[in-house]
């Protein structure tokens, strides 16, 4: 077998050279090499595990110039120098074909990575060489005091290469990892959840985690029977992350503009500007957030709402959401900015910090202060019900203990709720200082969350669900 | 029937596949198997008419996994090269040695028959691949038009997937298939905005994804003339229709939009390993655990739900599943009664007493090369009544209920009790008639209640073959696709929520 493989650098500058020569206008080239490993487990033994590596590139081919510029995009994965080729020829065929795009705008000047001529970054099972044998030991413990384990630890390594024929050679690359795990009583009556991401696994003791799995899972030592209704409810950092990114996720400045969103005034425009909470909240994306750092730049792959293959290598900036409570800055491309009236295009950003000006304490401080109500673990399952309002629906998960005289005093059961997060931003009863926070639902894909915890008076917990 | 696709089998399948294999089994590995996947896919939106993205991908790559002093062991790569393959054995088999100590259970896979070197394709006329994007996008744009041209239409969005999945496996007792399958997945919608209150709603097309080709946009399984001009009318009676009153209703529930209830409280509770608490931390458990197979009274004697990989034009059907069993159909409930799960060949190996076979269902799949094949959904398909009612006879038994069509919002908690769907339409039924339509609703039940509560289902002529695209599970996350054929049903005694109310306004 012959197929020739290509570097990054060189898959870009060919790919270019190419797509120049068949007659495009402007060509984006992005290349993502990936690395991953995991280890899954469940029941205190291995379940699954795997070393997977990726190489995935997007060629982005314009044709024609100002508002009748088209374009074709093609994906392809395994790039060979031949498989390149047939790559370009199909993407620039496809802009000839294709319509006016909507969202035609110059591409973006280029500045180079000074590190541009560095290999991918990878990772490797070795990450875990140190974690694989302190999981094992709290597996072999977990069977030996009749509790089970179960849980996932991931990591991968992305290296983003993206070229453009406007000059732009920026490389970047970034390392993601988690740890999820779940701890169930021996007869399975009881659940509790503990997780967290890291950066490189150096920072997470498996021990830590089967030991706050145990202080959890003793609370549950007392079961009580709670009715729904609305309940004074403490939301520690992983559940408000779980709302928060479906909250972030509503933040289209398109859809609102159309009337179609939460965020849509009911006279028509946008609500930018109206107060949303009359705490000073915060909500912020910065791609050089400490900790949560993401890419500093736009990607984008396809054109969806506030996306626009036009906009790849755009630079990214810290973006205030809301600010001092008020609906800031909506999503947007340069298309949809203009669109909408908005001074500059706000890309959406790969991580946010949602704060409260002036608050500190933990979760078990915001317990403390309760006389009478509940403290969750996390939310799951999380559907849009009516968008008008954001109403979501979900369910909490792997915990709900009861609490009396700023104690926890038992485990109550599971709820389902219907609450909006846009409103519950008006409700805040009280909150405590911003964290990194690992969501449950999302954050296999959106990990880089920084959030406090918060006391809701009334939360909406609509039914009781029997699961344990 | 079409071909697999030349360029594919063009690929050196069988090379690489003996390449890895015999590296694995030289390095002491009991059990190997190969995969090489090619995956194309293309998405085209269109947002009011106007095209907003198209892009078509192609995801290629090989994998190995291995059974290496008991621990499984997993690999993937994207370079196929002999060499390139090679490595990725060795991978695998390194991958096991290092999951070895926290291993308690060593890996045995149930028999299966070899199959040597077979195809199979699965049944679709027009590969979407093979049309020119221009033609997709003018009919498309035709489509919209026809929905943004009504009135109280504010805003269309359009947005076709397509999947055309080749697939190569062999493995070290000898068998070895081709298999293509090529999947489709309309979403039409149509949008109102009222200009004085600002409130907003939408109407969606019903047709469901299918294992078809592009012949299904044209018209093969679907009336595309008459639901997108009626679309646009039912819109406008849903903006003009009154709010529900929260309380208790019969319902009796169209197939379009029971299926997803099918899916969520009876597909992902009778998958074994969910039984097992093997998704514990993610998907979740199930409450139709072993010890209640043979006698956990699942719903009303009315209710026959099957599994299977064979069902035509289903999204989860297949010629063989991802370690070489072929495809199957077998009851989960019947008569009420959970009698059964849906496996893979270490479930069924390890779990071979309870089941009563020693044989796989033929349930494992992988998404792509770069994951590992887990157990995931069959068709699970609710059984109609073989002289069964109408939906209209259904609606006739109803004094004061509520008729619902299509599904939208849905969610249900980690062990698949309690849930909660909407949906795209709801009509009144008021003494056995049809009474216009309501809105804000949300169903909510406990999933044995539910069923239990199912009076009767409906005959052949009710039943459709609907289902999904997008089904997520396991860690890390796969997606597949998956569909649910179901006759209408009717369920008595209901609770039906106003979502406004539950909003707080």
């Amino acid at each position: 077998m012959t197929a020739i493989q290509l570097t990054p650098q060189d898959t870009v500058e060919r790919g270019l050279a190419l797509a120049a020569a068949e007659g495009a206008t402007g060509c984006v080239v992005i290349v993502a090499e990936t690395s991953s490993t995991n280890l899954r487990w469940a029941n205190n033994t291995l379940t699954t595990n795997g070393a997977m590596r990726g190489s995935h590139v997007t060629v982005i081919a314009t044709v024609g110039a100002g508002e009748g510029t088209a374009t074709g995009v093609i994906s392809r994965s395994a790039v060979t120098e031949d498989s390149l080729r047939e790559q370009v020829s199909a993407a620039v065929a496809t802009a000839r074909d294709a319509t006016p795009a909507d969202d035609a705008r110059p591409l973006v000047d280029g500045t180079t990575s000074a590190d541009w001529d560095d290999e991918p970054a990878e990772t490797s099972v070795t990450i875990y060489e140190k974690f694989a044998p302190a999981l094992g030991e709290t597996l072999q413990r977990a069977s030996s005091e009749k509790r089970w384990l179960y849980g996932f630890a991931d990591h991968e390594v992305v290296t983003l290469y993206v070229g453009s024929s406007a000059g732009l050679r920026i490389r970047q690359a970034l390392p993601r990892g988690f740890i999820s795990e779940t701890g169930k009583s021996g007869d399975l009556s009881q659940s509790a959840w503990v997780g967290a991401a890291t950066r490189d696994f150096a920072d997470i003791d498996p021990l830590a985690f089967d030991a706050e799995l145990t202080r959890r899972l003793g609370w549950a030592t007392r079961t009580v029977s709670v009715d729904p209704g609305r309940h004074a409810t403490v939301l520690p950092p992983a559940a408000v992350a779980d709302l928060t990114t479906y909250l972030f996720w509503q933040l289209d400045g398109r859809q609102a503009f159309e009337g179609r969103s939460v965020f849509a005034k009911p006279s028509g425009g946008t609500r930018l500007g109206e107060t949303l909470s009359t705490k000073p909240v915060q909500l912020r994306s910065d791609p050089a957030l400490p900790g949560l750092e993401t890419f500093p730049f736009v990607v984008a792959r396809s054109s969806g709402a506030s996306d626009s293959v036009f906009d790849n290598g755009l630079t990214l900036s810290a973006t205030d959401w809301i600010r001092d409570g008020k609906l800031e800055t909506l999503m947007t491309s340069r298309h949809t900015a203009d669109l909408i009236g908005a001074a500059t295009a706000a890309p959406a950003i790969d991580n946010y910090a949602l704060s409260v000006d002036g608050a500190t304490g933990t979760t078990d401080d915001l317990v403390a202060g309760l006389e009478n109500g509940l403290l969750l673990t996390c939310l799951w399952y999380i559907r849009m019900v009516d968008p008008q309002t954001s109403l979501l629906t979900g369910l909490t998960r792997d915990g709900v203990y009861l609490v009396e005289n700023g104690e926890v005093t038992g485990a109550v059961n599971n709820f389902r709720f219907n609450e909006s997060p846009v409103d519950l931003l008006s409700r805040i009863g009280a909150a405590g200082a911003t964290v990194p926070s690992f969501s449950r639902e999302w954050g296999d894909e959106f990990s880089r969350t920084a959030t406090p915890p918060l006391l809701i008076p009334d939360f909406n917990m609509s039914s009781v669900s029997q699961a344990s | 029937m079409p071909d697999i696709d030349e360029s594919f089998n063009a690929l050196p399948r069988h090379a690489l596949a003996d390449a890895a294999l015999q590296r694995a089994y030289d390095l002491g590995a009991t059990f190997a198997e190969f995969r090489l996947e090619r995956i194309r896919s293309e998405s085209i939106s269109l947002r009011d008419s106007v095209l907003e993205s198209a892009s078509d991908g192609e995801d290629l790559g090989l994998a190995v996994r291995v059974v290496h002093e008991g621990t499984w062991g997993f690999a993937a790569g994207v370079v196929l090269t002999g060499e390139a393959a090679i490595q990725v054995a060795e991978q695998a088999v390194h991958m096991a040695q290092v999951a070895r100590p926290i291993n308690a259970e060593p890996i045995e896979l149930a028999d299966e028959p070899v199959y040597d070197d077979v195809t199979w394709v699965s049944s679709y006329e027009i590969d979407p691949f093979s049309v020119p994007r221009a033609e997709k996008v003018a009919l498309l744009t035709d489509y919209s038009d026809r929905l943004l041209k009504a009135d109280g239409v504010a805003r269309v969005s359009v947005h076709v997937a397509s999947v055309h999945e080749c697939k190569f496996y062999a493995n070290s007792e000898g068998t070895s298939y081709t298999q293509q399958r090529v999947r489709i997945g309309p979403d039409i919608s149509a949008i109102a905005v009222d200009a004085e209150t600002g409130r907003f709603d939408s109407m969606a097309s019903l047709a469901p994804p299918v294992g078809r080709g592009w012949e299904y946009l044209t018209g093969t399984g679907w009336d595309w003339d008459e639901e997108l001009a009626q679309i646009p009318g039912w819109l406008a009676e849903k903006m003009a229709a009154p709010s529900v009153e929260a309380g208790v209703y019969d319902l009796v529930i169209d197939p379009s939009n029971l299926w997803l209830t099918i899916h969520e409280s009876i597909g992902h509770a009778t998958e074994l390993d969910r039984a097992l608490g093997y998704e514990a931390n993610y998907a979740g458990t199930s409450f139709a655990t072993t010890d209640k197979l043979g006698n956990l009274k699942y719903g009303s004697p009315v209710m026959h739900v099957t599994g299977d990989r064979t069902a035509e034009h289903g999204l989860s059907t297949v010629g063989y599943d991802d370690e070489g069993v072929a495809g199957q159909q077998w009851d989960l409930v019947k008569d009420g009664v959970l009698v059964g799960y849906q496996v893979d060949r270490r479930m069924a190996k390890v779990n071979e007493e309870l089941l009563g076979t020693a044989r796989s269902n033929g349930c494992a799949y992988a998404d792509s090369s770069g994951h590992i094949p887990i157990q995931r959904m069959a068709n699970v398909s609710l059984q109609p009544a073989a002289d069964g009612p109408s939906t209209e006879e259904l609606i006739s038994r109803v004094e004061n209920g509520i008729y619902i069509v299509g599904d939208k919002s849905w969610s249900i908690d980690m062990q698949r009790y309690n849930f909660q769907f909407t949906g795209q339409r709801f009509y009144k039924i008021t003494n056995g008639k049809l009474d216009g339509q309501l809105r804000d609703i949300a169903y909510q039940a406990t999933t044995t209640d539910f069923w239990g509560s199912m009076e009767a289902v409906g005959g052949p002529e009710t039943y459709l073959l609907h289902g999904a695209l997008n089904c997520g599970k396991a860690q890390p996350a796969q997606s597949g696709a998956v569909s649910h054929g179901c006759p209408s049903a009717l369920f008595r005694g209901v609770r039906i929520l106003n979502t406004t109310q539950e909003a707080g306004r």
